[in-house]
């Protein structure tokens, strides 16, 4: 019987402070065996367990998108026990990886279909996997219009800065890159909060257009009145729930909602279905 | 006790009509033998629900804490002096309560009585001197004196100590009640028999916290246990950590605790884990000459200072 | 299902003969209460009680167990890898279980055993055990295991049920690793004809003494958006401690924690029963708590048992009647109260004050 508790063994190959204030992290992980790696076939939205051995595990999004091989990559805020040990570590060292755990965004539904991602601080983390995957060479004429709307308090808030802006560059996605507030004179993008920037540029809705939001919780719900007006219906639009997390199987119990584990029946929900569980999110 | 309970239900009543206070705290019956249900009462009509016997030891100044309603609460000796420590320790503010004070007979040991009886127990009813158990095919009748809760057969303040009116006249204090031998025996021990009695008394422990949630004391938005950064104690039944959070949360209870029993009251695998409480409640007592929860004026020994406080037990 | 008979004369005889093949568990008495525990050769379990204090879960499932070893020195090869922890699978029979608590090793297995992940320790743990579960001839005032699908006589979850016919047993053989472990027992003589008459007649009895029969018939048409929205859960919460008494001694409650404990450079990851009474339980990093009110808690705990189990397996509640909540609750909060209420809950016309 194999043992879902037990972890891959992985490496650090690099670690890159994403944010100004130095709490978010990614870290590229290779498979110490690449038998390991191949098991480990995971799509966009999906996340795993970081196992980091004498503390503990944390749920992370995974974001990497399964297009990029030889590593799969993680950005972790500093917020506890776990995080702010893996924060201290190092490239060279070993920790573990379980999964691909959790559902992941509807791939095969957003076939052919208009994707309007939303996302705010570091909550972008599988959106970034979701980009990469949908404009990857393999995969860009799948899909119809893409359009992002990201946000952070700050430009050093924001993660992924250099690809943001090479994505910006192209002709294939719509950017729609957004700071709260800054006194950069030579910042290049929109100023505004994501609902408001989402009221301007988001696009208006549509049987073929899906919407994924992903964000802190004030963000969602002043994104949402917004998305209602442009007349996105609940079940086009996506989202990612966090729960605390232990086993990431469905098995320890505490990640419930309703009947529903946002480990295992989750973290990708629509709004549709969310609206038929209780609020205890 | 049966006095008792009309007298409660006109109380509430009277205050609830008269929108005196939102809430009256106190008990309605409960659906097993000798157990009640604390319960917050919020019209007159639901005053009829309350009853007050001597299956009442659970203490309700446990649910005060960071409360913001007008709130009549039923208190007896112990539970009044909980207030007490309540109102000292900021967690409530003596406007907000109307205390009904109770004088206490005592409370009866429902695990006590269980253990000493063979068959189911199906009911027991009460009269002013015995406690009568019954169950199928049999009717055992006890003294209550001989069946009283451990810390209720020591009680020394029967009465409450604050108090906005009354349930009944005050009872007479005992005179001469040694509160400590339990204590000294264990203290008498050699300390390799300390080691076994202490190992002995926790080796079930299952680490519910029971005792700490019925306790008023506890009240820490995280307790010690619950800290990961660090993490003192782990969450296995490990002895050591076993004994990590049972001594530790006796310091913590130390010079406040006022021995009301509800801690081993709740706890589901039997442990009487009052010693440790008992023996610091000792300590205080002789090193300070303090008695938990009897003034609001003046705060608890390791809340306080004095230039000449002993410093023995600390080397 | 076959019977034998089972001289009591011969019972202790045959155990020292399972013995040989198997460890045998039972309850004996510890003190006010009987708990499950290893038997010593020679030792009979103590069959004269109405049940145990805890459950027979942590039989299979341990409070605390660890999952893996590791070690931190960067030294060793092994550094930083988790190691499996080795444990004892060899034959195990556990015997005077309550058909009760044999039911809810049934329910707790669809939480362990899933198409898409298979727990491996409940499941090899359950695996090496034989149930050899004694019926009960009286129930007590607290039991309501018919109406959660189990009963004094329920063989559901069982190897082998044992009723007590006054100088012997009849038992009931109910599965293969029962009839091994009475081949082990030296358990040979079929019971004649009358066996089976005799059995149900005591199972008659004993089910007309269940006094709490608690109704679970609406709770799957209930709408499980307005079941949380009641107005009853601020009153059932109210005297509520959140303490973990119910969850630990409940048989059919299965939540964990997983932690690393280290000493020095080695240590171990394990696993620890959780309970969802406890604040800690679905605390976020962030210090967002999506249940970090009491009323959230117990609202949870009941409709999770009698809600959504009830939806998510479509075969009856998360419970089994035990009666272990009820009686050792610190508060008196009884589960059969709240499960009425639930299940005749109807948003038109709610009166549901709590009157006892």
């Amino acid at each position: 019987m194999q043992n879902p508790y037990l972890p891959y063994a992985v490496r650090i190959e690099d670690i890159i402070t994403e944010t100004e204030d130095k709490n978010l992290k990614t870290f590229k992980l290779a498979f110490e065996n690449p038998a390991d790696e191949e098991k480990f076939v995971y799509a966009a939205g999906q996340f795993a367990e970081l196992s980091v051995t004498g503390k503990g595990e944390i749920p992370i999004g995974i974001a990497s998108s399964p297009t990029e091989k030889g590593f799969v990559m993680f950005t972790v805020n500093k917020v506890g026990l776990v995080s702010s040990h893996l924060h201290t570590m190092q490239p060279g060292d070993l920790m573990g990886i379980r999964g691909p755990l959790g559902n992941s965004y509807p791939w095969e539904l957003l076939e052919g279909r208009n994707v309007v991602i939303i996302g705010g601080g570091f909550a972008f983390t599988t959106l970034r996997a979701s980009i990469v995957y949908m404009l990857d060479l393999a995969n860009r004429s799948r899909f119809g219009e893409i359009h992002v709307i990201y946000g952070a308090r700050s430009p050093g808030m924001l993660l992924y800065r250099d690809e943001l802006a090479a994505w910006e560059a192209r002709d294939d996605i719509h950017m729609h890159i957004t700071v709260d507030a800054t006194d950069d004179p030579d910042w290049k993008y929109n100023v505004g909060f994501v609902p408001t920037i989402t009221e301007k540029k988001a696009p208006q809705a549509d049987a073929e257009t899906y919407a994924i939001i992903c964000g802190p919780p004030i963000m969602i719900k002043f994104t949402q009145p917004v998305l209602d007006n442009l007349g996105y219906g609940h079940d086009h639009i996506i989202m990612s729930l966090e729960n605390r997390m232990k086993c990431g199987i469905g098995m320890c119990g505490r990640c419930n909602i309703g009947r529903h584990f946002v480990c295992k029946d989750g973290p990708v929900f629509t709004l549709a279905q969310l609206n038929g569980i209780p609020k205890e999110y | 006790m049966r006095a008792y309970t009309e007298k409660i239900r006109e109380i509430a009543r009277r205050l609830l009509e008269a929108c005196t206070v939102e809430r009256v705290l106190g008990f309605r019956r409960g659906s097993v033998p000798m157990m009640n249900e604390p319960c917050f009462v919020k019209t007159p009509a639901e005053a009829a629900n309350l009853i007050w016997d001597s299956n009442c030891g659970i203490n309700l100044a446990n649910y005060l804490t960071s409360r913001s309603e007008k709130i009549a609460i039923f208190a007896k000796g112990c539970d009044s002096r909980n207030i007490v420590t309540h109102i000292i320790e900021n967690k409530i503010r003596r406007e907000q309560l109307v205390i009904i004070g109770v004088p206490c007979h005592g409370m009866i040991d429902r695990h006590r009585i269980a253990a000493e009886t063979d068959g189911e127990i199906r009911e027991v009813v009460e009269d002013e001197n015995n406690i009568i158990v019954q169950g199928d095919g049999f009717k055992k009748v006890h003294n209550r004196h001989d069946v009283l809760q451990a810390n209720c057969a020591v009680c020394t303040h029967r009465n409450p100590v604050i108090y906005d009116e009354l349930v009944a006249d005050l009872v007479e204090e005992p005179g001469d009640v040694d509160r400590y031998q339990d204590v000294r025996e264990i203290e008498a021990l050699s300390a390799e028999g300390k080691w076994d009695f202490f190992d002995d008394l926790l080796h079930d422990c299952i680490r519910c916290y029971a005792c700490r949630n019925a306790c008023p004391l506890c009240y820490c938005p995280t307790c010690f246990v619950d800290e990961s950064r660090p993490q003192w104690v782990g969450k296995s039944q490990d002895p050591v950590d076993v004994r990590t959070f049972h001594f530790l949360r006796a310091y913590h209870c130390a010079g406040r605790c006022t021995d009301c029993g509800a801690c081993e009251r709740a706890c589901p695998v039997g442990i009487n884990m009052r010693v440790f409480t008992k023996k610091l409640e000792k300590d205080c007592l002789e090193k300070f000459g303090w008695e938990a929860g009897l003034s609001l004026e003046a705060r608890p020994p390791l809340d306080a200072y004095r230039p000449d406080d002993p410093d023995d037990f600390i080397r | 299902m076959k019977v034998i008979y089972i001289e009591k004369a011969q019972w202790a005889s045959g155990l020292e003969k399972a013995g040989d093949s198997f460890r045998l568990w039972g309850p004996v008495r510890r003190g006010p209460f009987y708990a499950f525990d290893k038997l010593a050769s020679g030792q009979v379990p103590a069959l004269d009680f109405r049940n145990t204090r805890l459950s027979a879960k942590g039989l299979v499932y341990p409070q605390s167990e660890k999952m893996f070893e590791y070690t931190l020195d960067p030294g060793q090869p092994d550094h930083d890898l988790l190691k499996e922890a080795q444990k004892d699978y060899s034959p195990r029979a556990v015997l005077g279980i309550r058909p009760c608590d044999a039911d809810a090793f049934e329910l707790v297995a669809r939480n362990f055993d899933t198409p898409e992940y298979q727990d491996p320790y409940w499941l090899r743990a359950r695996e090496a055990v034989t149930l050899v579960g004694l019926a009960c001839a009286a129930p007590c005032s607290t039991c309501f295991c018919t109406s959660a699908g189990s009963g004094p006589f329920s063989t559901k979850g069982l190897d082998i049920l044992l009723v007590d016919s006054g100088g012997n047993f009849l038992a009931q053989v109910v599965t293969p690793k029962g009839e091994a472990f009475a081949q082990a027992a030296g358990w040979r003589q079929t019971a004649d004809d009358t066996a089976a008459a005799e059995i149900e007649t005591h199972r008659q009895a004993a089910e007309a003494r269940i006094t709490a029969h608690v109704p679970t018939d609406r709770l799957k048409q209930q709408d499980t958006l307005e079941l949380h929205a009641a107005p009853f859960w601020d009153d059932v919460a109210f005297a509520c401690i959140n303490c973990g008494t119910c969850t630990y001694l409940c048989p059919t409650c299965w939540c964990f924690d997983i932690q690393d404990e280290t000493h020095g450079r080695q240590g171990v990851r394990l696993r620890n029963w959780d309970s969802c009474m406890f604040p800690l339980f679905t605390l976020h990093g962030s210090g967002h708590n999506p249940r970090g009110q009491k009323v959230q808690r117990v609202r949870q705990r009941f409709m999770n048992k009698l809600k959504y189990y009830v939806d998510k397996y479509e075969n009856g509640i998360q419970c089994v009647g035990c009666g272990r909540c009820v009686r050792h609750c610190p508060v008196n909060i009884d589960i059969r109260k709240v499960c009425e209420l639930m299940n005749s809950y109807t948003l038109a016309g709610d009166s549901c004050a709590v009157v006892s």
